[in-house]
């Protein structure tokens, strides 16, 4: 799950990690407001998305007084961002951050996640801070320092006073790096984080270290334990259909195509996706049903899938252990009959009582095409799409 | 010969009692598995369906003499009765369970390694060998005792690999499904080692996913010293950058565990690498015929 800057700037605040004097704004009065309770000066407005590369899209902007934020928020909240992170179709900017003006000395980058290889967390440091981290991984690699941590035992500070002279502080700077490391650590590991990224951790004119970006993902496998860091989900940042899905306890992502597709299984599903492509169609989603696939599911799943009227025909593979065919059968007739669907639909299936099943579909009426394997469904789903 | 679990393996159930657990308790025992016993605390001294029933591992194990478990504990407590089946010093525990957050395996992981226990899992449909035994959800019904190994990061495509090769003829050993999450007990790489010093498994089918490092590690590793013959699907070639893909660990980040990628690390290692989910049997059957 994903967060804004500005919440995950608060949830850090309470463990001690320095972040910019700031508040968020939902309109431009409010901008103007807060800018003048940070002194009057100089103030940044940021815009509010989850996706990064704002600055060069225009959603960050250096204001040297309230009435100038007043028209920096204005003019931000509302716009379409378009960053090369969130596509073309951009994502529409309903909050922004406004923040006391710091001067940069340095910038630098910190970074925590939990490796998988060494199924350990990784704090790691670069000297490199302000550009994406991939580049530096891609071109400079030996330039981002690394610090695996004991589970057990947790972050040491030999460890994080190592990050902090390969970082380059000095003086009393090192302390400050140090005290910092602990803290984000801290603080990854009790919010059962998946990423942590300050970029760029700066230090400013007068020594001080600063976090003056903040990017904090969560483990969703853990959000049972964390109800105030689900409040904090943002549905504007999600796709609406997917928002709904969700509700219903379905794995489903909107993609661009006109084949959707029903699968029990993630790795089925995409595995769908791909020979679906193979065949020359475009999928329109991922969807994965899981291993409730009884009749109250399956017409959810329906219900979900032709919300999207891009969708020409749909591909139902599914593949039971347990699962009963002709259950399955009923299921999607039952489905397809209460939704009105018109859409081909080609079905796949595999458990027990398959010819059972097959039966009934080819009895029931409805539009139904079945198939015996995978690449035959593909190919039969598109050829269908594109009548 | 197989690998990991066979008929004369003793299987506990941690999480007997519960419906899953007790569905799947049965449905090992009709395949062949000596399923000995439960774990569900609370309940020792009871018996469930005709098992014994344990407060803990280690009372079972005692009573049982169980050297495997299957963990059917819903994720709040998942990654806790891994660290208990470790600490019982059972040789291996499956686990089933989607859902545990990746701290506590991460957890887990430490007093798992220390304890020299193999784990399967989380969040897989767990092991079967062919016509013997069976941890976990895997149909048995689709099986036919044979000579391809199967190493899975799914579950359902995993179903898909093994009715390829059962009506081709081949046949499984044994079929591993390692789970799709970001932090799992046995690799790919384990398992290929597993399947190496097996002499019934003459190949094997990797089905990777997105996201992470283990197909290229296990590419390093089958270019090193792996010499029977494998066929490679990577699901996930038309999967978006940045979205999570139903499994925790199926996430293409910063640009990196694309399938393209995974796919040509295989190929290099002389992988026969399929594109279509619908060839692995078929590319075993070729890759046999050239061995």
């Amino acid at each position: 799950m994903k967060i804004h800057e500005y919440q995950g700037k608060e949830i850090l605040k309470k463990y001690g990690v320095a972040v910019p004097r700031g508040e968020v704004a939902f309109n431009a009065d409010d901008a103007r407001a807060i800018a003048e309770r940070l002194g009057g000066a100089v103030s940044v407005v940021k815009a509010q998305i989850h996706a990064g590369g704002r600055g060069k899209g225009g959603g960050v902007k250096v204001v040297k007084s309230p009435a100038e934020a007043r028209d920096a928020a204005a003019k931000m909240l509302g716009m379409r961002l378009v960053t090369y992170q969130t596509g073309p179709e951009g994502s529409i900017v309903k909050r922004v951050l406004v923040e006391e003006g710091l001067q940069i000395a340095r910038e630098l980058y910190l970074g925590i996640v939990i490796d998988r290889s060494t199924q350990k967390p990784v704090v790691m440091a670069s000297q490199d801070g302000g550009v994406e981290i991939e580049k530096v991984a891609h071109e400079t690699p030996e330039r981002i320092h690394k610090a695996f941590v004991d589970p057990a035992l947790g972050l040491q500070p030999y460890q994080a006073r190592q990050l902090a002279f390969a970082l380059g502080l000095a003086g009393d700077q090192v302390g400050k790096g140090v005290r910092m490391m602990m803290a984000l650590y801290q603080a990854f590991v009790a919010t059962d984080a998946s990423l942590l990224e300050i970029n760029p951790l700066i230090v400013t004119a007068g020594g001080d270290l600063i976090a003056l970006d903040a990017k904090l993902n969560f483990d969703d496998n853990a959000l049972y334990r964390h109800a105030d860091i689900k409040e904090l989900r943002d549905l504007d940042e999600e796709a609406p259909l997917e928002v709904e899905a969700s509700k219903f306890s379905l794995n489903y992502i909107k993609l661009d195509g006109t084949i959707g597709c029903m699968v029990n299984g993630a790795g089925l599903a995409m595995a769908t996706m791909d020979i679906i492509k193979l065949a020359g169609g475009e999928p329109a989603n991922f969807l994965d049903v899981g291993g409730g696939a009884n009749a109250e599911q399956i017409k959810n799943a329906f219900r979900i899938l032709m919300s999207d009227t891009s969708v020409k025909a749909v591909l139902i593979n599914i593949f039971g252990g347990i699962l009963r065919c002709d259950v399955l059968a009923q299921g999607v007739i039952a489905a397809v009959t209460d939704l009105g669907v018109r859409v081909p639909i080609v079905i796949r299936m595999e458990g027990t009582n398959v010819e059972l099943g097959k039966q009934m579909l080819r009895e029931s009426g409805l539009n139904f095409t079945t198939a015996d394997s995978m690449g035959e469904a593909a190919d039969k789903v598109v050829g269908l799409s594109r009548q | 010969m197989a690998v990991l679990i066979d008929r004369n393996t003793r299987l506990l159930v941690q999480g007997l009692t519960g419906r899953e657990g007790t569905f799947h308790a049965k449905a090992a025992q009709a395949y062949g598995t000596n399923v000995v016993g439960g774990v569900t605390p609370g309940k020792g001294g009871t018996t469930h369906e005709g098992w014994p029933v344990f407060n803990t591992v280690e009372d079972a194990v005692k009573a049982t003499g169980a050297n495997a478990s299957v963990i059917f504990v819903p994720p709040p407590g998942g990654g806790d009765a891994v660290m208990e089946a470790a600490e019982a010093g059972l040789p291996l525990a499956v686990c089933i369970t989607e859902g545990i957050p990746v701290v506590d395996m991460m957890r887990a992981m430490t007093v798992v390694r220390s304890r020299g226990m193999r784990l399967v899992g989380p969040n897989c449909p767990g092991v079967i060998t062919a016509g013997q035994a069976k941890a976990g959800i895997i149909p048995g019904h689709i099986c036919k005792p044979g000579k391809v190994g199967i190493v899975s990061k799914s579950g359902t495509l995993t179903y898909e690999a093994i009715h390829q090769l059962t009506a081709l003829g081949l046949g499984q050993t044994t079929c591993i499904g390692i789970g799709g999450d970001p932090l799992i007990g046995t690799s790919f790489i384990d398992a290929l080692t597993l399947f190496a010093a097996d002499p019934e498994t003459e190949a094997v089918v990797l089905i990777g996913e997105i996201g992470g490092s283990a197909e290229e590690e296990a590419a390093a590793f089958i270019k090193a010293s792996f010499r029977k013959p494998v066929v490679g699907f990577i699901a996930g070639q038309t999967a978006p950058p940045g979205r999570r893909m139903g499994h925790a660990g199926a996430i293409i980040a910063g640009g990196k565990g694309t399938a393209a990628e995974k796919m040509q690390a295989l190929t290099d290692a002389g992988v026969h690498v399929v594109k279509s989910p619908a060839d692995m049997g078929r590319a075993l059957v070729n890759a046999l015929g050239k061995a």
